[in-house]
């Protein structure tokens, strides 16, 4: 080992952070090179330097009463696991939601918020393994799963047939209520379906837009509230809101 | 609520404000418990960092762009010119000049820490402060190891070399050390 090559090892040396083959060829050179081996003592006592005299700043007294008091009573998410793409994905959200947006399509106010609701439960569900709390593309047992678990008794469709499968259903918190997600594949892609009853019930037509790159649209039918939200293409996506609505409307 | 001194102290050495750091944490931990239901071992901590982190970075870039981006240059050779002697750190005895010199030594090599760049700073803090390894310091603020390293390196460079501490080796008071 060279000079140069010690010089760039040298701090992953002191922080014990090298295989053991470049450790030992390091050691060797350390040994054998005094104006190396200054710059090992440099970079060590600098460290035990600021580990000794740096301030560790503790958090002050009242900041866990005040952090805990900001705290929802229970944890918005249901998830047991999580892992660090999840995370990626929950952080590039959370900016994004941070940075604000213009929804242009949807209406402003409650569809907005409920919007950005249903975007980040979208992306919650992909996160660790949530996506489904009943994997199964039977509607005779996903509806039956759900129904025990909920206050309404959802429409429940299998649409493989169409290219969309249903791949299991899932219980969901959104707009303050829980509502049932079922889950769709198109592909590689998932479609979550959220749906839930509402009280006015009027039908209403698709409203749709598309927020960081996700598809979102939303209709009322037959009593329920319906929001689609994928990163499905948007003729494939749109194509799916139809089918929807088309065995609703045959099913009634 | 986990980590939360951990959590506390990287906000802190990031934002250099103790009430912008509580802010900071605060946000930190609504976004964490938002996303997640459970925080896990160790691992967690270096996660919660991650939130911590970004936290700060939005905050700054929203309140005081600058920071985020100023002095930050990794490529540019370290000049090399005589540098902080660690030695002085190490006051010894319990005399009162000793303990008023180490004191100002210790103000010293804080406001050198906190004078460096954001993103060397970040490094440092989270290596001698908080005692990640490579692989976590990796995860926390999205780089590969080796940028890590070589980051750290200058990081480290950067400090020996900075005014406050070059100031201090001409300190006068440096040579009543026994």
């Amino acid at each position: 080992m060279n000079c140069r090559d010690a010089l760039d090892l040298v701090d992953g040396y002191v922080d014990g952070e090298l295989d053991l083959v470049k450790s030992l060829e390091i050691e060797q050179h350390l040994g054998a090179c005094p104006a190396c081996k200054v710059q090992y003592d440099q970079v060590r006592e600098l460290g035990s330097g600021i580990r000794a005299h740096a301030l560790y700043h503790a958090a002050p007294k009242g900041l866990r009463a005040r952090v805990a008091a900001a705290l929802p009573r229970e944890p918005a998410s249901r998830m047991r696991a999580w892992g660090w793409r999840g995370m990626a994905a929950a952080l590039a959200l959370a900016t994004l939601l941070g940075l604000g947006f213009g929804l242009t399509l949807l209406q402003p106010g409650a569809d907005e918020r409920l919007a950005r609701e249903v975007v980040a439960a979208h992306v919650r569900s992909l996160m660790a393994d949530h996506l489904m709390d009943v994997a199964s593309s039977d509607q005779h047992t996903v509806k039956p799963w759900i129904a025990g678990k909920l206050d309404f008794s959802p429409p429940v469709e299998d649409l493989a047939a169409r290219g969309y499968a249903l791949a299991g259903g899932r219980l969901d918190y959104l707009g303050e209520r829980g509502v049932m997600a079922l889950v769709y594949r198109r592909h590689a892609h998932v479609i979550n379906l959220f749906v839930w009853p509402q009280a006015s019930g009027a039908d209403s037509g698709v409203r749709s837009d598309s927020i960081q790159g996700y598809n979102v649209a939303h209709f009322t039918r037959a009593g329920m509230v319906f929001w689609a939200v994928s990163d499905l293409n948007p003729e494939e996506f749109k194509a799916f809101v139809g089918l929807v609505r088309d065995q609703l409307a045959s099913a009634r | 609520m986990p980590h939360l001194d951990a959590a506390y102290n990287l906000a802190r050495w990031l934002t250099r404000n103790e009430h912008d750091a509580e802010d900071v944490v605060q946000d930190a931990y609504l976004r964490a418990f938002r996303f997640f239901d459970g925080f896990r071992g160790d691992e967690g901590r270096a996660w919660l960092l991650t939130i911590v982190r970004h936290t700060c970075y939005s905050w700054l870039e929203k309140n005081r762009p600058a920071e985020v981006s100023a002095g930050f240059d990794e490529e540019a050779p370290a000049e090399e010119r005589a540098g902080f002697d660690p030695d002085m750190m190490v006051a010894e005895g319990g005399n009162p000049e000793a303990i008023a010199l180490q004191n100002a030594q210790r103000r010293i090599l804080n406001q050198a820490i906190a004078e460096l760049p954001l993103g060397f700073r970040e490094v440092l803090i989270l290596r001698e402060l908080e005692d990640l390894s490579y692989k976590e310091i990796a995860r926390v603020i999205d780089v590969p190891v080796g940028t890590v390293m070589s980051r750290l390196a200058r990081a480290r460079k950067l400090l020996r070399q900075s005014a406050p501490l070059r100031a201090m080796s001409g300190l006068p008071a440096a040579e009543v050390k026994p």
